[in-house]
């Protein structure tokens, strides 16, 4: 009976992993089939019967992408200025030389990711240190909006954020969409549940020997912390690279958008040239891959830490 | 801070307090900025006739029109119909497929582990405009892949127009949604799985039970507080289906979604009369629809 039912067992796990194999093999197609598409020629690809390998490889698709439109490296503004000037248009300083427009949308999107996972780390490590260390009154309160907040659903609070946004001035500038990624309050969430394991011991014993309170913060708590930072700074690089509706509603204006929106623009545009699509497709999901499996383990650790219930 | 449950002296508190405040401030700052104010105006407008260029048109205060009006509103209604169908079809099928893959996944060497889960989890880190783009193509109706396989293999007779027929489309966008949202769940069911008290499983297996016993027995309702958490942001996510809808079909072929109609209202049907506060309304009918939800499944969850 016992030995029966370890080799019904084996035969089950043996048939399970091959289907998985095969289900492994149809999760990564659509990835192949963007990276192959994008190298392929006209003929392939609209022949009516698909080439499951590229019969001639062409940077052609790269090169009509980028030729397709043009825009300055970058364009830094003086601080504020959209809120001060007159017409609510920023005053640039420095205008960088004329590129094909998808590099600057890569620009602007990896300059909204690591601005949006900086500022994001220092706030929500400090808050969720507050939240799991300090005894505040308000505490209470404050940790039950957060945890609302994150139930609701995010998108029915961007809609009436565009108003918001225009009455400060702030519409298609990538700090529209930098924002409101910060005030989301998954990071803070997180940090408490990392904060919550630091002894109050060692912070009692910082305290008699007359640490300030940065202090403590900045030496004892943030190297103990350490795995929650890892873990928010890629997942947000990652969320925030991904956000497309965000994206959407903020930017307006070609030079100002994310790689993501450029190619949703591309394909409205062009709804027929998948040459061109996949070309975009793989520009704009190469780095964000790379990024992933780099740091593939931080990643892991933080979506398990996020569900440990506070 | 030794002992929360000592009361402390007031100085002490004091000292608490301005210290967490300040540690507080800067995520404060962003937090009810543009988190909670939003979430005042969204309620606010939702009583008014607001649109999106208030100086040609005032803003009054209409109490309960939209509402009322939403109820009558036959686009509305299919957006929430389709909404459900995909909630209640994606949901369980993204929780049953991620328990399979990571119960089959957990205990395989960890490089093979990690393999898999990398695998699975891909399609969402791709993004989903990058994901949409080539599912378009592999949807096309002459060139696309499916057609070609599925006549090739006699399975179908003639190519279908997946994306622009009512009987496919909205089942062609839940098989997107199905694959970028099960990575998420099958990496909280591993380390879950890897969790469950080992001396349980010892003593079961003692006792003769068998692994399927082993599994709905001692582990299932160990990972319980984990499939809460994933019908949460499962249900969530699927509320929330956007880019999908807004890339694939732009709401046609019967695929109009609430969160999609949300967007159109507020910024497409921009000459129509008092647009924007009704595109508020909706939003504040979705977040309670999906605050019931949660606050069922969480229900359900502490009951077992």
């Amino acid at each position: 009976m016992k030995l029966g039912n370890s080799a019904r067992s084996g035969t089950y796990k043996a048939v399970s992993v091959i289907i998985l194999v095969l289900l492994a093999f149809l999760f990564l197609f659509p990835l192949y089939w963007i990276v192959t598409g994008s190298f392929k020629t006209v003929q392939d690809i609209y022949a009516t019967d698909p080439k499951f390998f590229p019969t001639e490889f062409t940077s052609n698709n790269y090169e009509r992408l980028l030729s397709k439109r043009s825009a300055p490296l970058w364009e830094l503004a003086v601080p504020f200025s959209s809120q001060l000037s007159k017409d609510h248009r920023p005053v640039y300083f420095s205008v960088g030389p004329t590129v094909p427009a998808a590099f600057r949308w890569l620009v602007n999107t990896v300059f909204m990711g690591v601005m949006a996972m900086i500022l994001t780390c220092i706030t929500a490590s400090m808050a969720g240190y507050a939240l799991a260390k300090k005894r505040f009154r308000g505490r209470g309160i404050i940790f039950a909006l957060i945890v609302c907040a994150m139930a609701l659903p995010k998108q029915v609070i961007l809609i009436p954020l565009i108003k918001e946004i225009s009455a400060l001035h702030m519409w298609d500038n990538i700090w529209a969409v930098i924002v409101p990624t910060v005030g989301w309050p998954f990071g803070v969430f997180l940090m408490k549940q990392f904060s919550e394991s630091v002894p109050g011991e060692i912070l009692e014993a910082a305290r008699i020997d007359g640490a300030s309170e940065l202090k403590t913060f900045s030496t004892i708590v943030v190297p103990m912390v350490k795995p929650g930072i890892g873990a928010l700074a890629i997942f947000t690089f990652i969320n925030s690279w991904n956000d497309y509706f965000l994206q959407l509603i903020m930017l307006g204006n070609g030079s100002n958008y994310t790689i993501s929106l450029g190619i949703a623009t591309l394909q409205s545009e062009t709804s027929i040239d998948h040459g061109i699509l996949m070309a975009g497709a793989a520009l704009a999901a190469a780095p964000i891959i790379i990024v992933f499996l780099m740091f593939q383990k931080y990643f892991t650790q933080g979506i398990t830490m996020g569900a440990v219930k506070g | 801070m030794a002992n929360p449950a000592k009361p402390m002296s007031r100085a002490l508190q004091r000292r608490e307090d301005v210290a967490g405040y300040l540690f507080m401030l800067p995520s404060l700052i962003f937090f009810v900025g543009f988190v909670v104010i939003p979430m005042f105006i969204c309620i606010g407008y939702s009583f008014t006739d607001a649109n999106m260029n208030s100086k040609t048109n005032p803003t009054t205060f209409i109490a309960l029109q939209n509402f009322i009006k939403l109820w009558g509103d036959k686009t509305f209604l299919a957006a929430l119909r389709n909404t459900f169908v995909i909630v209640l079809v994606s949901v369980p099928a993204v929780c049953a497929f991620s328990l399979w893959v990571s119960s089959v996944i957990y205990k395989l060497h960890s490089a093979a582990l990690s393999a898999f889960r990398c695998i699975f989890y891909l399609p969402v880190v791709t993004g989903s405009v990058a994901v949409t783009v080539v599912w378009k193509w592999m949807y096309d109706n002459y060139n696309g892949i499916f057609n070609y396989v599925l006549t090739k293999t006699g399975l179908i007779e003639q190519n279908i127009n997946w994306l622009g027929d009512e009987k496919f489309a909205l089942w062609c966008i839940i098989l997107i949604l199905f694959t970028t949202s099960v990575g998420q769940p099958i990496v909280l069911y591993v380390s879950a799985l890897g969790n469950v008290d080992q001396t349980l499983i010892e003593a079961a297996q003692v006792d003769g039970a068998t692994d399927f016993q082993v599994f709905w027995k001692v582990k299932w309702p160990q990972m319980m507080p984990t499939t809460l958490y994933i019908l949460v942001i499962t249900t969530i996510n699927s509320f929330q289906c956007f880019a999908l809808i807004q890339l694939l079909t732009e709401g046609g072929s019967g695929t109009n979604t609430v969160m999609f109609y949300i967007y159109r209202t507020a910024f497409k049907l921009t000459e129509q009369q008092g647009h924007f506060g009704y595109a508020n309304a909706m939003g504040v009918v979705l977040a309670i629809f999906i605050g019931i939800l949660s606050a069922i499944q969480f229900k359900l969850g502490k009951e077992k």
